[in-house]
């Protein structure tokens, strides 16, 4: 393939120049000022500032407060991911099997990837509300026990898991379907003529094929509880109760926007985006090397 | 399309746009706003009674999301200098407000504009909460204070008197007890806004301070004081309570209502605004007095809550004339009392409480003149004309993060009570710091 050469210079500069400006304005620039408002304390309209180093951030790691939204946010990462990931591969290795009315199966499931968080989490506040909801009446009703998430930390912890699991199955079956799609079908056949039980053939051969989609699929669903599930715990229970599910981006919002304490609420955002870089840095790394079949 | 059609559409847009244009000669007055429903509608009813009363100002008013939401867009909107004239603020938000260099004080407004306004017109326990100096800051604009609703239905079902609301925290367990006993209800009671009506009022009913330095007025060094021998002997009757169901934790602010309005309990200690959409309710309700824990304890007065206007600098000459006049319009008795009687906010006015008690207003409806007799109910200490604390927002959740971890049996009633007063205290500190 011959390659194309631009006869003007500067040419590719000025084409690529709106992404440039588009990541500095939108990118940088914020970045920029949560390093900077991180190493300051600032009243809320600003007219006072004061430096203070990196006190901000010792205080944060000083916080038992702190260290409890980190453990928070490591269970329901943890939970969101792996239970996403493997409830996601189980639902697409049955959709990838050919049995009648396959094509609304695959909707339904892909189905509530359109949904934007926040209304997920409400329509399952909906279902779940103690007060209105089907679901608590019938667990009370039947088995007698009592799913008051306003309350009980543990129940609301559960609300937000099975919502962001939820939520995100569309995207994780679209992938693994992809994925197994691409599994010549002459692999697995051969393994069965061979004596091989179903099962097998899945955990010899269907697996390890799949691994580099699997591997994608936990760092982005890793990404994804994060980050963009701020706006389920927004909509549904705010972090509460008592705090059991205060996420490290909800707090940061909580301490910044709502107690308007901008300094540590930069600090946390620093830490996130640390965060965030690691595991880009981090999947870069291994994608490159492809995994392993 | 072709291209007669478009110059006819561009045509008909400009002339739509100089039209408006036209329109607009009035001097627009941004307010931002932060009630919404039933509230909201009446604020927008305010704004165009004040917009055809006169031709000189349009005042455009903007829902801006929760009160935390919009006092968060608008210090982004002054620090980028298009800030709106009037801002809805809510009471945690004072003290913030006040040391913020950002505002433009009422008084100052009227003073320079040359309106006259009687002060002592209004209720003093009301204008001292939002005055600094002996001067009023910003003007009270929807204030409340927490009444007692009950559901009179599921006490005749209980077998108790519809008309005889508890007046002590210890009837009320023993009617709870009844009500639960009977099958007339699932619960006792619930509450909303927790830590404002079962924490700061409860402590101001009781003559109890919330903080020391006269509940923050007094200092910024001032520190929380409600794990003390009430604050301890009150939380632990609530523990308890929940675990018999005597009371049901509902969440914060007004996620409990449901409770109430499915009539799964019977008692709901609630902000007095509610009183509007609880007209609307369809249940059969009425409101009494707050309950108190009786000797040895004095029973004082509760404080307010809600909002006041704050003006923001930064405007032109031309443009205060205006936010004046608004400001005016919204203080005067004939307004104040619309209000109230729309909403279930209290009149500040005196001579709009004396325009509604003539009207006969509070014979008929009773359940409106509650809150005004808890703020008057005794003369105000020091501990109980209000609180005004840094940080005061984050306070408020901590208090009640502290509390649902009692509740939820996670901490003992003192070790939840202690972490609140630490972690508050704290807050207190780094707010202080800024303003060293």
């Amino acid at each position: 393939m011959s390659q194309v050469v631009f006869k003007n210079k500067w040419l590719p500069y000025l084409l690529i120049l709106p992404q440039i400006a588009v990541t500095i304005v939108f990118f940088f620039w914020p970045a920029f000022t949560s390093l900077r408002l991180a190493v300051y304390r600032t009243s809320p309209f600003g007219d006072r500032t004061v430096f203070v180093g990196l006190q901000n951030f010792q205080r944060l790691f000083q916080s038992v407060y702190y260290q409890k939204s980190l453990l928070t946010t490591l269970i329901f990462s943890a939970c969101v991911t792996i239970f996403g990931v493997l409830i996601s591969l189980g639902v697409a290795l049955l959709l990838n099997q050919s049995i009648r009315g396959l094509a609304v199966f695959r909707t339904a499931i892909l189905w509530p990837y359109g949904i934007a968080l926040p209304i997920a989490g409400i329509i399952w506040m909906f279902m779940l509300h103690p007060s209105f909801g089907i679901v608590p009446y019938l667990l009370k009703d039947v088995i007698n026990y009592d799913f008051d998430w306003i309350l009980k930390g543990d129940a609301a912890m559960l609300l937000v898991i099975v919502t962001a699991i939820w939520t995100n199955l569309g995207y994780n079956v679209a992938f693994y379907l992809a994925g197994l799609q691409s599994i010549p079908r002459s692999l697995v056949e051969a393994s069965l003529v061979d004596g091989a039980t179903s099962l097998k053939a899945i955990r010899h051969i269907t697996l390890p094929l799949l691994s580099p989609t699997t591997f994608f699929l936990l760092v982005m669903n890793l990404i994804y509880s994060l980050f963009d599930t701020f706006g389920l715990i927004d909509a549904v229970t705010k972090g509460g109760p008592g705090g059991a599910t205060e996420i490290l981006i909800y707090k940061a919002y909580r301490d910044g926007i709502l107690s308007l304490n901008l300094g540590s609420s930069a600090a946390q955002s620093v830490v996130l985006m640390v965060i965030a870089t690691l595991l880009t840095v981090f999947q870069f790394k291994f994608i490159e090397r492809k995994v392993s079949y | 399309m072709n291209n007669s059609k478009s110059l006819i559409i561009l045509l008909v847009l400009v002339i739509a746009l100089v039209g408006s244009t036209v329109a607009q000669a009035k001097t627009q007055i941004d307010f931002w706003f932060s009630l919404s429903g039933q509230l909201g509608e009446t604020v927008e009813q305010l704004v165009k009674s004040f917009n055809e009363s006169q031709d000189e100002f349009e005042v455009v008013a903007f829902f801006r999301g929760a009160y935390a939401e919009s006092m968060t867009a608008a210090i982004a909107a002054y620090r980028a200098g298009n800030a709106p004239h009037i801002l809805q603020v809510y009471e945690v938000g004072t003290q913030t407000m006040l040391l913020s260099g950002a505002v433009y004080p009422v008084y100052q407004l009227m003073e320079d504009q040359n309106i006259n306004i009687d002060w002592n017109d209004y209720i003093p326990a009301v204008l001292a909460y939002y005055s600094h100096e002996g001067n009023l800051y910003s003007l009270p604009f929807n204030s409340s204070s927490p009444v007692f609703f009950y559901n009179k239905d599921i006490f005749a079902a209980a077998g108790l008197d519809p008309e005889k609301p508890p007046t002590t925290w210890q009837e009320v367990e023993e009617y709870s007890r009844k009500i639960i006993e009977s099958g007339a209800a699932r619960y006792g009671f619930t509450t909303g806004w927790p830590s404002w009506v079962l924490i700061e009022n409860m402590h101001t009913w009781h003559g109890l301070p919330f903080a020391s330095k006269g509940n923050g007025f007094e200092g910024l060094d001032a520190e929380l004081l409600i794990n003390g021998e009430f604050g301890v002997k009150h939380v632990s009757a609530l523990a308890k309570w929940q675990e018999e169901g005597i009371f049901h934790y509902g969440g914060r602010g007004d996620s409990a209502n449901w409770i109430f309005l499915n009539e799964e309990c019977a008692m709901m200690p609630h902000s007095s605004g509610l009183i509007g959409s609880m007209k609307q309710s369809g249940l059969n309700w009425a409101a009494a007095p707050l309950p108190h824990w009786g000797d040895p304890y004095p029973k004082v007065n509760t404080i307010i809550g809600g909002a006041t206007l704050w003006v923001l600098n930064g405007h032109e000459s031309e443009e205060y004339k205006g936010v004046a006049e608004f400001l005016k319009f919204v203080a005067q008795p004939e307004q104040q009392a619309w209000w109230h009687k729309q909403t279930g906010y209290v009149p500040i006015s005196l001579p709009a409480a004396e325009m509604l008690t003539a009207e006969g207003h509070f014979e008929a409806q009773p359940f409106q003149k509650v809150a005004i007799n808890e703020l008057n109910n005794a003369p105000p200490t020091r501990d109980t004309m209000g609180i005004r604390l840094g940080n005061f927002v984050e306070i408020r959740n901590v208090v009640e993060e502290e509390l649902e971890n009692i509740f939820a049996g996670k901490k003992s009633v003192k070790a939840g009570l202690d972490d609140a007063v630490k972690r508050s205290n704290e807050l207190l500190r780094e707010f202080a710091e800024i303003y060293q």
